[in-house]
């Protein structure tokens, strides 16, 4: 055998291991393919069979225990050339802990040929069970035997969708399925059965494979050989950039802060919390303030409280948090129970509460007005805000409508209606 | 008030990913987590590349097999994620391939709060490495880091080949403010240097800079060994051999090297302060309102903001020589910076401001200065 693809020196495996035999196997299959060992990457797992990339003549990457099908993953997606043959060693060991890269790989049928080194026991760490170890079969720490069967990867591995799949017993021709494998233009694994004379064969004197492979139900056979189309790398021609001149906003000194102010408003989810802040916010930038603008909400975000806290000043803002607004507004039960704590704090501000709200407990000057009866409920936070700014004057109502009239509530609501109800103070 | 065109009104997730695309990273893959989804859902709009991996560990390496073919990938995730990807972090940084993780914080142990900042991953990051070698760790606090310093954390992926963390908390991805875009500087694309001799290529062996030079696995002309476990410079494995170790060692050591290309801060020292103010991130901005309130009170107190945490800059230790006190402010339980600076045992000199759970004030920074400065 010329040796194209291994170097020629001794395999680093103990006598006997059939870890030689798999890769003498590729060895041989590489021939049959005939390609550059530039255009093979071999990449390995940790376990005894990983420690063979020193020999081979190809590109070779070394990764982690159990994590080289997902490594081997990122350069198949990255690479995308049926041309470049990727290769992965991996124990039974490596696929226990990385069963879910096995499986992910196979789904998405990344173009890659998986070589499970299964000797039903982990080598490299003296000889442990790992999930692959079959019913009865014994190791040094399992001195009675497994008391449960192994994982069947052929099987998983079909079902999550692998092009090709096949169980073969070591021996010389070996070959022939890696070759059909590599040859297979989408996630092909080849699970190989092995006995480890170190640990397996000392724990189970006489033991055979095949009858192991048959007392264990897994067969030794081709699952499938199928040409189902290999995973395609989306690739965006010329994404747009994330800042452009939509965004810009063209301020015009209109305001009347000479200090900073905070506001916290407090509502319901699904009623335009968080819409309405942004576009108060956007207004108030318009009118030439700087401002922050932060949102408060629970993991659910469809029910419960919506709350925003907003800082508006006329010089820039460091510091972004606040514990006592200087305004709340508050627009539903939601948002007054959020917001109770914050109220019974503040020494002074002013409460805009909606008038079918309990009265809470605060030292906050208290302004009410009925922001959802006026309105629908779904703009109560909106028509909040409108009245904020008719009340407080601190920038034009005017520039607040058009940031409205700009964005997509347009389309939802009569703007100028909204805007008009406010101008009626009670 | 200077009044300019360019305001936009957005939160800092956006120029992250904006700067890093601009840069040229080209690939994010991600797994959802608070307060890091800002960042995923920029990405997938930004990003040539954007992939939707099923967990952490499969992130990073799918981001490990993406940057060998010399691609320049992407992450954004928070302590639960992240604590998931360090074994993975390890072995990019010992195969010596760049990459982006972008850690947002948030309020731990465990699962903890999502939706509440932190400053509570530093010690961590400190010890990632197992060796205790340094991996480049940047902080970002205003709008102007977080476009600038992102930019900076491609070329120090690319330029040291490296895993590089940008470190940042909820409060920075997550509140939207006033950007002046004419403040953006105009970022290059990086230009990427590849191994062009026709002698054997050693992947592992290093140039002047400590840094070996990078040829992707798939190229058609050499041989290309990478690899995790302790190896030569073959990329061959070894248990303790002199060149395996030296290699080993050289991890840290090219951080040290070339330290200075990537050690970012600002320094504002007030002549005859006796008292030092150290911070970093989110709360770097309440330190900068502390001092202009104290200086409105006539107070004149030095601050240094560290802006590249790890490896540690020798600036804060000469900053420090010229002061006789010093306070850290930080957003966790227990001066995490602080104490790698300074040790366990703080003296009377050296104190810090601390809070779990929320931000720390500029008032509670003040009055910590005032103990000192009356
Ligand atoms: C995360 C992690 N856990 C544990 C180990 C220790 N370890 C090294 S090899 C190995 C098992 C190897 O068994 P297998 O994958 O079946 O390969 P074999 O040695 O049998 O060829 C283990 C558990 C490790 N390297 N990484
Ligand atoms: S311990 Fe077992 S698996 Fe490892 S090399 Fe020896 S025989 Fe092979």
């Amino acid at each position: 055998m010329s040796n194209k693809y291994l170097l020629e020196e001794k395999l680093p495996f103990c006598k006997g291991c059939g870890h030689s035999l798999i890769a003498m196997g590729i060895d041989k299959s590489l021939q049959e393919l005939n390609c550059s060992p530039f255009d093979v990457i071999i990449v390995t797992d940790i376990g005894c069979h990983g420690i063979v990339d020193k020999c081979f003549t190809t590109h070779t990457i070394h990764g982690l225990h159990g994590r080289s099908v997902a490594l081997a993953a990122g350069i198949s997606m990255s690479l995308e050339n049926p041309n470049k043959k990727i290769i992965v060693f991996i124990g039974d060991g490596g696929a226990t802990i990385g069963m879910q890269h096995i499986l992910d790989a196979a789904h998405n049928n990344f173009n890659m040929t998986v070589i499970v080194h299964n000797n039903m026991l982990y080598g490299m760490t003296g000889g442990q069970q790992s999930e692959f170890t079959p019913l009865g079969f014994k190791t040094p720490t399992l001195k009675e035997g497994a008391d449960h069967s192994g994982y069947d990867i052929c099987e998983m591995a079909s079902s999550a969708g692998a092009n090709y799949v096949s169980r073969i017993l070591t021996n010389m021709e070996m070959y022939k399925t890696f070759t059909e494998a590599i040859t297979n233009n989408g996630f092909s694994l080849v699970e190989v059965l092995e006995l480890c004379p170190s640990y397996g064969v000392k724990s189970n004197p006489g033991m055979k494979l095949i009858n192991i492979a048959n007392e264990a139900g897994i067969p030794i056979k081709l699952y499938y050989n199928k040409m189902r189309e290999p995973f395609k790398l989306a690739v965006k021609n010329a994404p747009k950039p994330l800042i452009n001149e939509k965004l810009f906003i063209q301020p015009k000194r209109n305001h009347k802060l000479t200090k900073p102010i905070s506001i916290l408003i407090s509502g319901s989810a699904g009623e335009g919390v968080q819409t309405a802040a942004e576009l108060f916010t956007q207004a108030a930038i318009k009118s030439g303030l700087h401002a922050t603008k932060k949102s408060s909400y629970p993991v659910t975000v469809g029910i419960g409280f919506s709350s925003a806290e907003i800082i508006l000043s006329p010089k820039n803002i460091l510091f972004t948090g606040s514990s006592c607004p200087d305004f709340a507004i508050v627009t539903s039960n939601d948002g007054l129970d959020y917001s109770l704590a914050i109220l019974k704090k503040a020494e002074s501000g002013q409460l805009i509460i909606d008038s079918s709200l309990a009265i809470p407990e605060t030292k906050m000057k208290i302004l009410k007005n009925g922001f959802r009866s006026k309105f629908t409920n779904k703009f109560a936070a909106l028509f909040s805000l409108a009245f904020f700014l008719e009340s407080s004057e601190i920038f034009p109502k005017k520039v607040f409508v058009e940031v409205c009239s700009e964005s997509k509530l347009a389309a939802k609501i009569n703007l100028e209606e909204l805007f008009e109800l406010n101008s009626v103070k009670n | 008030m200077e009044i300019d065109d360019q305001i936009i009104f957005t939160d800092n997730s956006r120029l992250v990913i904006e700067s890093l695309a601009q840069a040229g990273a080209d690939v994010f893959i991600g797994y959802p987590i608070t307060p890091a989804n800002l960042l995923y859902s920029y990405a997938s709009e930004r990003f040539p590349i954007f992939l939707a991996a099923p967990d952490e560990i499969t992130t990073l390496q799918w981001m490990t097999g993406f940057s060998s073919t010399s691609r320049i990938p992407v992450t954004a995730t928070s302590f639960p994620g992240f604590a998931l990807m360090i074994e993975s972090i390890n072995m990019a940084y010992m195969m010596e391939l760049p990459m982006i993780i972008i850690l947002v914080q948030r309020l731990g142990p465990s699962t903890g709060t999502a939706t509440i900042g932190s400053q509570g991953d530093i010690s961590i990051l400190n010890g990632i490495i197992s060796g205790g070698m340094a991996i480049p760790t940047f902080c970002v606090g205003d709008s102007i880091d977080c476009w600038e310093i992102s930019a900076k954390a491609v070329e120090t992926a690319v330029n040291l080949r490296t895993p590089v963390i940008i470190l940042t908390s909820k409060e920075e991805m997550m509140t939207m403010a006033d950007v002046d875009c004419t403040k953006l500087k105009k970022i290059e694309q990086i230009k990427r240097n590849y191994f062009e001799s026709d002698d054997t290529y050693v992947p592992y062996k290093p140039e002047s800079n400590l840094v070996p030079q990078f040829l992707p696995i798939n190229n058609n002309k050499h041989q290309v060994r990478i690899t995790s476990s302790t190896h030569n410079t073959k990329g061959i494995i070894q248990n303790s051999t002199h060149e395996a170790l030296f290699n080993s060692k050289r991890l840290h050591n090219k951080m040290i090297k070339n330290q200075n290309a990537f050690c970012l801060f600002d320094y504002n020292e007030a002549k005859k302060s006796e008292t030092l103010l150290i911070s970093y991130g989110i709360t770097s901005l309440a330190a900068k309102e502390a001092i202009e309130s104290l200086r409105e009170i006539g107070k004149h107190v030095s601050l240094l903001i560290v802006k590249t945490l790890f490896p540690i800059p020798k600036i804060i230790f000469e900053c420090v020589i010229n002061h006789k006190n010093v306070i850290v402010a930080e957003e966790n339980l227990t001066g995490q910076y602080r104490q790698i600076l300074f040790g366990a045992n703080s003296s009377k000199n050296i104190s810090g401001v601390n809070e779990f759970g929320r931000m720390i004030t500029p008032n509670e920074i003040i009055n910590e200065v005032l103990k000192y400065e009356q």
